[in-house]
């Protein structure tokens, strides 16, 4: 069924009885060609990229719960490609002109909404690093505005201009930047992944993999064992307990971060803002919340849910930077976990195991690659060639000292 | 989270900074045949299974001693501080 105006009001006169449910609940059969471990927007993408544009037929994405229950659901919405790093920068940049033609390429309302980001700095050395930043960003063909502190003033006039410790000199604004409806994305992938025949096998957890001889023959799961020539695995949060399946370990801690949405308010934040000072976003929804979150909790964890602490971290940003907040309640707030790498980097890559690939390591960006992510997973699977925006996002880095460190951290997760 | 600190009971998580994998402690031999192995192994590499996890912490805002916390990472339950001293002393 394709979406249109015209389907919506023919609808609209016949009583809405011709929707019908947007994807299959099928069985697994029991062999496949490809195998995408994980129905979240990654794992939906890779499926819908393999049928469509690497034209790959016996494809099934299997889930442990439902689609669009993890971390796909509960980001913050954003997409930007903001990076320094040539080696991140040009597959953001290739993740945000997919984003931009989305709609038209699922034929679903994801909501893609342009609205602009800015990085505010506040300190000279911050501008200096925005302006290298920016021109990096041009370099990699995206776009970038180095706005003074006029310029931020005239988009966001009611931000804390004169804070005595860090006040506002400016920002980095990507004008392409914005948010995307995050739970439409992996609904858009699963209905056109399933309408190009792809199963959608949900309530089915992979338990272990069958691997004889270093070559990954199928996968074990709570609904029988499911043979497949190839096996790709997109599963952040729980890279490190799948790819143990494998005998694997990796360059990964799991760790949550928080997000929080308050009460609906009329209009105020036209785009996204991230503050400079303390680790603080946000956004509005259309619904009138605003969406921000912050830093990650900083240690372990597996739970889903975070500490107070970093609430009040969070708060505090907030309040700092645009003090009118103060007064708007909370209305939710929730955790999600993420796969913090080694050095901030994802992982798009094959393993020792033959028919064995691994796409994680997305550390608290993995909403904004969602697109790019899929295809260039999808792309190695069908071809066994690495994108070229992807062909840095190797394992093997950590080990040839070839780290990709946006922030120059180190080894060190809950830092970067 | 509270952490029962051994030497100065219970205390805010919020008081200390945290590391990560207690086999921090295990720094492999430089002088060893293999050690370009097993620095990587050490460095980068974690078994990040879910339930129980010996960590690092540092009490930053105390009395700046190393702890090695026993924490399960679903519950955020604390089971068992050390002193990390006192580990890695034992091991040596």
């Amino acid at each position: 069924m394709r979406y249109s105006g015209l389907k919506i009001l023919k609808e609209a006169f016949s009583g809405h009885k011709g929707w019908a449910p947007v994807w299959r609940n099928p069985e697994p059969k029991s062999n496949y060609d490809f195998i995408i471990i994980g129905g979240g927007g990654h794992g939906l993408a890779t499926a819908y990229y393999l049928a469509s544009t690497f034209k790959k037929a016996q494809i099934a994405v299997l889930e442990k719960g439902w689609i669009g229950g993890g971390n796909v659901g509960r980001n913050t919405t954003i997409i930007r490609s903001n990076y320094l790093m040539h080696e991140n920068e040009g597959f953001y940049e290739f993740a945000l002109q997919l984003w931009e033609k989305q709609e038209r390429d699922l034929n679903y309302n994801t909501m893609v909404s342009q609205r602009g980001i800015i990085n505010l700095y506040h300190t000279d050395a911050q501008r200096d690093a925005f302006a290298r930043r920016g021109n990096s960003m041009i370099l990699n063909g995206a776009d970038a505005v180095l706005l003074d502190a006029e310029g931020v003033k005239s988009k966001y006039p009611f931000l804390n201009f004169d804070n005595a410790r860090f006040p506002i000199r400016g920002g980095l604004w990507q004008p392409r930047g914005g948010t995307v409806r995050h739970d439409a994305v992996a609904w858009g992938y699963a209905r056109a992944a399933d309408l190009r025949g792809v199963d959608i096998i949900q309530n089915c957890e992979v338990t272990g993999f069958d691997i004889k001889n270093g070559k990954c023959l199928g996968v074990q799961t709570t609904k029988g064992s499911i043979k497949a020539k190839k096996v790709g695995v997109s599963v952040a949060g729980s890279s490190s307990r799948v790819m143990a399946m494998a005998g694997m370990r990796l360059p990964i801690e799991t760790h949550v971060l928080q997000a929080f949405v308050s009460e609906g308010l009329k209009p105020v934040i036209p785009g996204v803002l991230t503050y400079g000072a303390g680790h603080f976003y946000v956004s509005q929804s259309d619904k009138g919340g605003l969406v921000f979150g912050g830093d990650i909790d900083g240690y372990n964890s597996y739970a889903q849910r975070g500490n107070l602490p970093v609430v009040e971290d969070v708060a505090e940003g907030g309040v700092s930077l645009m003090p009118m907040i103060g007064k708007a309640r909370l209305l939710r707030m929730w955790g999600g976990l993420i796969d913090m790498s080694m050095d901030g980097s994802p992982i798009i890559d094959k393993t020792q195991i033959d028919g064995l690939y691994f796409n994680g390591g997305w550390c608290y960006g993995g909403f904004k690659a969602t697109p790019a992510a899929g295809y260039c997973f999808a792309q190695l699977l069908a071809t066994d060639r690495p994108h070229e925006t992807a062909k840095h996002f190797r394992f093997d880095r950590f080990e040839r000292g070839r780290m990709i460190d946006e922030k120059g951290q180190g080894a060190q997760p809950n830092l970067h | 989270m509270k952490i029962n600190h051994p030497l100065l009971g219970p205390r805010d998580a919020s008081e200390f900074v945290y590391l990560g994998d207690a086999n921090l402690i295990n720094r492999p031999n430089a002088k060893s045949e293999t050690a370009a192995q097993e620095f990587y192994d050490y460095q980068y590499l974690r078994t990040n299974n879910p339930g129980e996890h010996k960590e690092l912490w540092f009490h930053e805002q105390g009395d700046r001693s190393w702890l090695v916390v026993t924490r399960n990472t679903l519950t955020h339950e604390i089971k068992n501080v050390e002193l990390a001293r006192n580990i890695a002393r034992a091991r040596s």
